[in-house]
């Protein structure tokens, strides 16, 4: 994975949570960063727009970490198929 | 007031993805068959999900003249549909009887406003139709109801998202035991398949891929569904009195806000529903044998709700059935709670609680009696339909057997 696409991933997260881009690392959790599920749905919407992907619902639901989720973001960008990133959504 | 009055429900009426009246709803209940299916309705090729429990076979000419569609969106001409039903069925008379009508509904009519925005935006057309306000409004459903048997009581629509109908219904309750009407006409419709309103709910990223598997380990998310549901409440006085048939009792409501969360549900929000419901009318909570669960089959609610269940019933929440019929019909956000009141009135009348369908593989996070995949036999006293809905607001009814 580039920084590059590393670094546009902390922009995304920091733009849509209007938080400090300094305040966002690679090993984030979103847990540290208060992101929750909606948050993360959010999230995503942006970095599909961002880098022009769908990021598939499966898998999704693994990813804790920003790191986590520029390497998803990498792996649909390099396969164009597989996917992960963001946290669990959650409806009532 | 007249705190003694009983309200009892006389008239049922359903159109959904399990058929075009009750009759259907019940035997594909009763059967654990599920009325989800590859959309067709509308083109889904852009969408991440294919399925939905649309209604199958219905021709809008069959119910109204085409004069009339020209102002019913889909959603009023579902809740017209299944008033009338609810109406012959209860064979009942408005004249000389002060009756409300309180519906529910999420969204409206969405489609109309969907197709009326495609003009605009995207073919560039210079107006929308004049007729869009008339069916766009959410209360559309409630006042052709009026209009088309001669109501002039109280009427409104109530609009909580996938709490709309329980709280609808609810109102239509406690209005009628309180003297304050001598019946209602209550339930909720909802039409959700337009392509716009469905890319939406894509991005929510709580639709499942395949189907809805509530309390299933391998649960991917809820079903979308479409339908109109109403009942005929009135006082089990006047209900005997003309020697009504009596599908059960209402007996309770209650509701909360979670202030906890705009989409995640909370336990304890739950709970105190459920609670106040059956403290409205003082029903213990061993007298409850089963419960027809929001049961969304996303991820967490139905931990959440199994987590409320624990708290409210103890170790009674084992002895419980609790079934989630949207396995079936689909969620139906607005009337879900009008279509699961149908159901749980159905099960007592009948003896026969319906199942989870789709059900696969237990999780222990939702530890309780789901009766997967096959109905129960079984009488039981009471009953409560629960209703969750986003932005935390919670709406439970009870019901019991008569």
């Amino acid at each position: 994975m580039s920084n590059e696409i590393l670094d546009r991933v902390i922009s995304v997260i920091a733009q849509t949570q209007r938080i400090p881009r300094e305040r966002i690392q690679a090993d984030s959790t979103f847990q540290e960063l208060n992101i929750d599920s909606l948050d993360g749905i959010n999230i995503l919407f942006a970095l599909e727009n961002e880098f022009n992907i769908n990021i598939p619902d499966d898998a999704a639901q693994k990813i804790s970490t920003v790191r986590d989720m520029a390497e998803g973001v990498a792996r649909l960008l390099t396969a164009g198929t597989e996917a992960t990133a963001a946290t669990t959504p959650n409806a009532p | 007031m007249h705190p003694e009055r009983r309200v009892v429900i006389t008239g049922a009426g359903v159109i959904s993805a399990l058929g075009g009246d009750v009759r259907s709803f019940w035997e594909s209940l009763a059967a654990g068959r599920p009325g989800i299916c590859p959309i067709r309705g509308i083109e889904a090729n852009g969408l991440r999900f294919r399925n939905g429990a649309e209604i199958r076979d219905y021709d809008p000419l069959l119910h109204f003249e085409e004069k009339q569609l020209n102002f019913l969106d889909r959603f009023a001409q579902l809740a017209v549909v299944a008033a009338r039903e609810a109406v012959r069925d209860a064979g009942v008379s408005f004249a000389g009887r002060n009756c409300a009508v309180v519906t529910g509904s999420c969204v409206g009519g969405q489609n109309t406003m969907d197709d009326g925005f495609v003009d605009l935006y995207r073919k560039g057309l210079p107006r929308v139709n004049p007729l869009m306000i008339p069916k766009v409004m959410g209360n559309a459903g409630a006042s052709q109801i009026c209009l088309e048997f001669g109501i002039t009581g109280p009427t409104y629509t109530i609009s909580t998202a996938c709490s709309s109908s329980n709280h609808a219904i609810g109102q239509a309750f406690w209005m009628v035991r309180s003297g304050l009407v001598d019946m209602a006409l209550t339930g909720g419709s909802e039409a959700v398949f337009s392509y716009g309103f469905l890319k939406a709910w894509e991005a929510m990223r709580v639709v499942s891929p395949d189907t809805c598997r509530p309390f299933s380990k391998d649960r991917r998310g809820l079903i979308l569904g479409e339908g109109g549901a109403m009942l005929v409440l009135e006082t089990l006085d006047a209900a005997r009195a003309r020697g009504a048939r009596i599908y059960a009792e209402i007996v309770g409501f209650g509701m909360s806000s979670d202030a906890h969360h705009i989409t995640q549900p909370s336990p304890a929000g739950a709970a105190k529903a459920m609670a106040a419901a059956l403290s409205d009318r003082g029903i213990a909570p061993e007298a409850v044998g089963y419960i027809n669960a929001h049961g969304t089959g996303t991820l967490t609610n139905d931990v959440t709700e199994t987590a409320a269940i624990r708290s409210v019933f103890g170790a009674h929440a084992d002895r419980l059935v609790v079934s989630s019929t949207k396995s079936m019909h689909g969620h139906a956000l607005g009337a879900a709670g009008a279509i699961e009141a149908v159901a749980t009135a159905l099960a007592l009348r009948h003896g026969m609680l319906p199942p989870t369908a789709n059900f696969t593989e237990p999780d222990p996070e939702c530890d309780l009696d789901v009766a997967p995949n096959v109905a129960r036999a079984r009488r039981v006293e009471c009953a409560l339909s629960n209703s969750f809905a986003f932005g935390g607001l919670n709406a439970v009814l009870a019901f019991r057997a008569l």
